[in-house]
């Protein structure tokens, strides 16, 4: 099967680290929000409705516009096993969401992975481009792009007032969600990161952890995205948000050399012993793995690990996940073995970059 | 992650809880935390965003009187049915018309948690109806006015009329 290769392939073109400050702003994402004028939200719609959508939205996929952009596959949610979902998931190319309540839900992913459109999800559909790196206004330009061929082909559902109208009040008026994943080893060892979060919560932006909402930050990783949907242009919107972004970015450098200056021992320390385990661990679990792998990333940052590309550091990212764990052994694992497992991995892949 | 209680399902919930000062991590599907909701006050789904929103929902309107409320008619959707009351527990719209249906009932609400109540940003071509040449015709009607300020009234004759033009395609619509 085609959609195969989405789940057995690790890389994503997010991960290569090869976008603007793609050391500490690991990607960008931008995320719209939209639904059919005719067909009830996908929480009240009826199978034969979110049927209708899907009907819709492959047609609209026929426009030559998006064959020549990039090739696209649509995959029914149906159609996977629960592992192969969250593989998915790790690789942040369905929510969360989906995974959980796939009723009739599909996506419809680019062959590079840096298109992905969710239909039924919360909204009849969610246009998300992930990025390298700190690329906002790129990614809300490929994803204002496939909205437009979208709306050749469909009514979405739009109001003169309210702009683009969502299943929760929260997303309506540009339906816009934007958010930048970013490392902030610097800012939790000199302890600045509760000052920065503070002051970004007043600015009406929100930080997350790793996987969106509920989740709270593992390995240093947090998410910076808007709030604020309705009264603001996308433009003012992605604007906002990247100005945040190259600020925090800024503190987060002041703060490693402040720590390379005063505590450059402990600091190199820190990171040899973090390489040092996982690259001879036997049996690691996932937080102690994500910690690990921030230290080494930070290493090869400042320069006291040598050889090892980011890139790699981001594909361990979601390589060491559960999910993707089992599926690269073909079978469901215990935590134990799951363990057992993650810690061969890193090594192995450490490894190949020694030699 | 699995779910730490049934070791089968992924788990979707993650959060952790602090009793007197002793922390405690929670890694549940939803089938098990649903099953180990007495532990949390009001059950799990007091963790959803939307039962936040239904709180300001219901903050919005501190002073409504319940008897004249049940003497009106509840105020619902009429293509998917969806009561105002209903929303406001939920937190989600059953379809684009409850907009319409719930009207400026929802400004408070979305000055609230977006300081505003009007959109601003993209229009779509199809969709967004006649704001474009709203918009457009509004332009060029300042331009109409400086060029006669400036006295270049051929030019302002033909901005005229592109005006009038545009008008009409309005009314046609």
């Amino acid at each position: 099967m085609s959609f195969q290769k989405f789940i057995s392939n690790a890389i994503s073109e997010w991960m290569n680290g090869d976008g603007q400050d793609a050391d500490i702003a690991i990607s960008s994402r931008v995320r719209l929000a939209r639904n059919l004028r005719d067909e009830p939200f996908p929480m009240l719609a009826t199978d034969s409705q979110l049927e209708r959508v899907i009907e819709q939205v492959e047609q609209a996929m026929e426009d030559e516009a998006f064959k020549t952009r990039n090739h696209f596959e649509m995959i029914r949610m149906e159609a996977l096993t629960p592992l192969q979902k969250r593989v998915l998931m790790e690789k942040h190319l369905i929510s969360p969401n989906l995974l959980a309540d796939s009723r009739k839900g599909a996506v419809i992913l680019s062959e590079n992975e840096a298109i992905s459109i969710m239909v039924n999800e919360e909204d009849h559909l969610r246009i998300q481009c992930l990025f390298s790196g700190l690329q906002l206004k790129e990614a809300w330009e490929a994803a204002d792009g496939i909205d437009d061929i979208f709306e050749k082909h469909v009514n979405f559902a739009f109001d003169e007032k309210r702009g683009f109208l969502t299943s929760c009040p929260t997303n309506v008026g540009t339906g816009i969600r934007a958010s930048v994943m970013m490392h902030l080893p610097g800012l939790v060892m000199t302890q600045r990161i509760n000052q920065i979060l503070s002051a970004i919560n007043k600015l009406g932006l929100v930080v997350r952890g790793l996987y969106g909402e509920g989740s709270e930050a593992v390995g240093n990783l947090f998410q910076v995205s808007n709030q604020v949907t309705l009264g603001q242009s996308e433009g003012e919107i992605i604007e906002n948000l990247a100005g945040v972004a190259r600020q925090i970015i800024e503190e987060e450098r002041v703060a490693r050399q402040n720590l390379m200056r005063n505590h450059r021992l402990q600091l190199e320390n820190r990171v040899c012993r973090s390489y040092g385990i996982l690259t001879n661990a036997r049996i690691i679990e996932s937080k102690e793995a994500a910690e690990r792998l921030s230290d080494v990333r930070l290493g090869i940052d400042l320069d006291i690990i040598h050889g090892v590309p980011l890139s790699v550091m981001n594909e361990l990212m979601v390589m060491t996940q559960p999910g993707f764990l089992q599926q690269y052994a073909g079978q469901q694992l215990t935590a134990d073995s799951r363990d057992e497992r993650r810690a061969r991995l890193i090594r192995e892949r450490l490894q190949s970059t020694i030699e | 992650m699995m779910c730490q209680e049934c070791q089968e399902r992924p788990a979707t919930l993650h959060f952790t809880k602090i009793v007197n000062g002793e922390k405690t991590e929670f890694h549940l599907c939803e089938v098990c935390a649903q099953e180990r909701g007495e532990m949390f006050p009001g059950g799990m789904n007091n963790f959803s965003i939307h039962h936040l929103l239904s709180g300001l929902l219901n903050n919005a309107e501190p002073n409504v009187n319940t008897f004249k409320v049940q003497q009106e008619a509840p105020l619902r959707c009429d293509t998917c049915g969806l009561t105002y009351s209903q929303f406001s527990k939920s937190g989600r719209f059953g379809c684009s018309n409850c907009y319409k249906a719930f009207g400026e009932k929802l400004d408070p609400l979305f000055r609230r948690v977006h300081g505003n109540t009007h959109h601003s940003g993209k229009v779509p071509e199809r969709s967004g109806g006649t704001i474009k040449l709203k918009k457009e015709v509004s332009e060029l009607k300042e331009e109409m006015r400086n060029r006669i300020e400036r006295e270049e009234f051929e030019e302002a004759a033909k901005i005229r009329d592109r005006i009038r033009e545009l008008e009409q395609q309005i009314a046609d619509l």
